[in-house]
């Protein structure tokens, strides 16, 4: 069989169950494709042998005919899961060289179910970027080409949409602080979703914001998603905010019967500026969503516009406690210091080498807004304006209300390098529709649903309640059957 | 509020992050930038509402007090940049 690296997630297991393929065969042809895929740089750390024996292992399990969805199926692990004895550098310098002695929960539950591990995947360093060009493994490049252009997948989780959209692996991992998971996966034409806060364990996971961190499945199908999420979730003592609730079967959610679900449509989520074609995808997911019999409401979410500024004081504040760890003392790069240099100019000179731009800049932001004299200005304040943003979804939800329905960025895939002059803020804007879910704590999912005139994928964002993943992919599975994506990239590499 | 050179050099300090005197006028005009962003929040009324603490709302799990992990010195130390005689080295820290 030619092109296993192009299967779906669900179609492998499938024909893994069939015996009509093994793991081997299937994580061979994602290695050949992760070879000859380097030029979109999404793979950064080669774990070929150890997928192999991973393989080989699977396909024990499953000639014992004991296996679970994930068993066999070759996934790529976003560089932010600590993956034992394998690096895990957060694409910083300051972790070069750092070999965790242990496994991210979230890995070992999908190891444990049989996932074969094709490599590491590159990301914006400390999943701190929109764009993944702060990675200091370099830019990953989209497999969505349009002229000589080379445009960004998105991020953080850039180089995860990256392998999953150009089939270099048939599913990954991510993790969405602000929207590192639903912007890649619209950027790139695949599904990605953040489950509820506290679903999936953060134990393991490079720690950014952890108030707002989640890891989620990015896939080739809203049902690869339901499966892969599914082995991701549980509770872990490990994670204090791990949530010790029963996981459904995410999978037998997807019937694709809507009728009578509540859909909302948020008026603040029209923004000033937006484009055509954004408008245009927004209202047509709409309606397709009435076709398939859901009740289709206007609501409001009044604090929306002060969603991605009090993200830009809380996600900081919490970035400059986590990284504080990385101080050159037990794990990591320190720099060499110069004949005198106390304590203080090692850490300095380590983290000045360490961090990049983008990373120094919230952490020095998050020092800031933590000071003595601004915590209640700045900190307090961005955490009051958070209540009031969850207050507003709750008030959304308690009308009844299923799932809200808006676009899941403000624009299609630009070119790798646009942004480097623009300020930050600009690059900031790019989560503005999804960076609201993650201060609300709510699962959110994004599927691609047509392409812009120039040919570039754009997605729509469902929105759901706590804890019902279920039928957020169940609605997910409605819109993704009617829309009917089937485009691919052109492969160019 | 706006930011100087001073205070942006104190920022960095306190951040444990060394910056060239040269770079702080740049780094203090980002600062003011994105601060300026986030002002929009004093447009809120926040009055009498409560910092979120937990987003979702769940009591953290106890367990019983007793030690569940621990013995592992060389793993600990397996990634340290210097580890001498089972510490962790570093340099002077005392004048």
């Amino acid at each position: 069989m030619s092109d296993l690296n192009k299967l779906t997630l669900s179609a492998a297991r499938d024909l893994l169950r069939k015996k009509d393929v093994t793991s081997v065969e299937l994580t061979e042809a994602c290695l050949q494709a992760k070879s000859a895929g380097m030029a979109l740089n999404a793979f950064v750390h080669d774990t070929s042998e150890v997928a192999l024996e991973q393989a080989k292992a699977a396909d024990n399990r499953l000639a014992e005919g004991d296996a679970s969805s994930m068993c066999g199926i070759p996934i790529g692990i976003k560089d932010l899961f600590c993956t034992k004895g394998v690096p895990s550098q957060a694409a910083s310098k300051i972790l070069d060289g750092f070999r965790p002695e242990y496994e991210s929960t979230v890995s070992q539950k999908l190891f444990d179910g049989g996932a074969v591990m094709v490599g590491k995947l590159n990301m914006d360093e400390f999943a701190m970027g929109s764009s993944n060009e702060t990675s200091i493994y370099g830019d990953v490049v989209n497999p969505w080409k349009v002229d000589q252009r080379n445009l960004t997948p998105g991020g953080s989780s850039g180089g995860s949409a990256a392998a999953v959209a150009g089939d270099l692996c048939l599913a990954a991992t991510g993790t969405d602080t602000g929207g590192s998971i639903r912007q890649p996966a619209a950027f790139t034409g695949i599904v990605g979703i953040k489950p509820t806060y506290g679903r999936c364990s953060r134990w393991g996971v490079v720690a950014f914001a952890s108030s707002l961190d989640q890891a989620g499945p990015m896939t080739k199908s809203v049902r690869d998603a339901a499966i892969m999420l599914e082995t991701m979730c549980g509770h872990d003592p490990k994670d204090s905010t791990s949530a010790d609730l029963a996981v459904p079967n995410f999978e037998a959610c997807l019937t694709g019967d809507i009728k009578s679900k509540k859909i909302a449509i948020p008026k603040e989520y029209r923004m000033d500026g937006m484009s055509e074609e954004i408008e245009k995808l927004w209202a047509e997911g709409t309606e397709m969503l009435r076709d398939a019999g859901a009740e289709i409401v206007g609501v409001s979410l009044p604090h929306t516009k002060y969603a991605l500024p009090a993200y830009y004081v809380i996600a900081p504040a919490e970035a400059s406690s986590n990284l504080a760890r990385y101080d050159g003392v037990r794990f990591g790069r320190r720099a060499n210091i110069s004949a005198g240099d106390g304590i203080t100019e090692m850490y300095e000179k380590t983290r000045a080498e360490g961090f990049g731009p983008e990373v120094q800049r919230r952490i020095m932001i998050g020092t800031y807004v933590l000071s003595a004299g601004f915590y209640d200005a700045y900190y307090n304040r961005a955490r009051r304006v958070r209540t009031l943003i969850k207050k507003d979804f709750d008030d959304v939800f308690a009308k009844g209300v299923d799932a809200i329905l808006t676009p899941a960025t403000p624009s299609a895939a630009f070119s790798l390098g646009d942004m480097a002059t623009m300020d930050p803020v600009q690059m900031y804007l790019n989560d503005v529709f999804t960076v609201t879910v993650n201060l609300a704590g709510l699962p959110g999912i994004s599927i691609p649903a047509g392409l812009d005139a120039q040919g570039l994928p754009l997605g729509l964002q469902l929105i759901g309640k706590p804890w019902k993943e279920g039928d957020l992919l169940n609605t997910a599975y409605a819109l993704e059957k009617s829309v009917g994506f089937v485009e691919k990239p052109e492969k160019w590499w | 509020m706006s930011i100087d050179k001073a205070t942006a050099a104190k920022v960095a300090k306190l951040a444990r992050i060394k910056v060239e005197d040269d770079a702080l006028p740049a780094l203090a005009e980002e600062f003011n930038m994105i601060l300026g962003f986030i002002e929009q929040l004093n447009e809120v009324d926040v009055e009498g509402v409560k910092p979120m603490t937990s987003v979702t709302p769940q009591r953290l799990k106890r367990r019983v007090d007793q030690i569940t992990d621990g013995d592992q010195q060389a793993l600990v130390l397996s990634n340290a940049p210097d580890a001498r005689e089972g510490f962790f080295a570093v340099p002077k820290v005392v004048e």
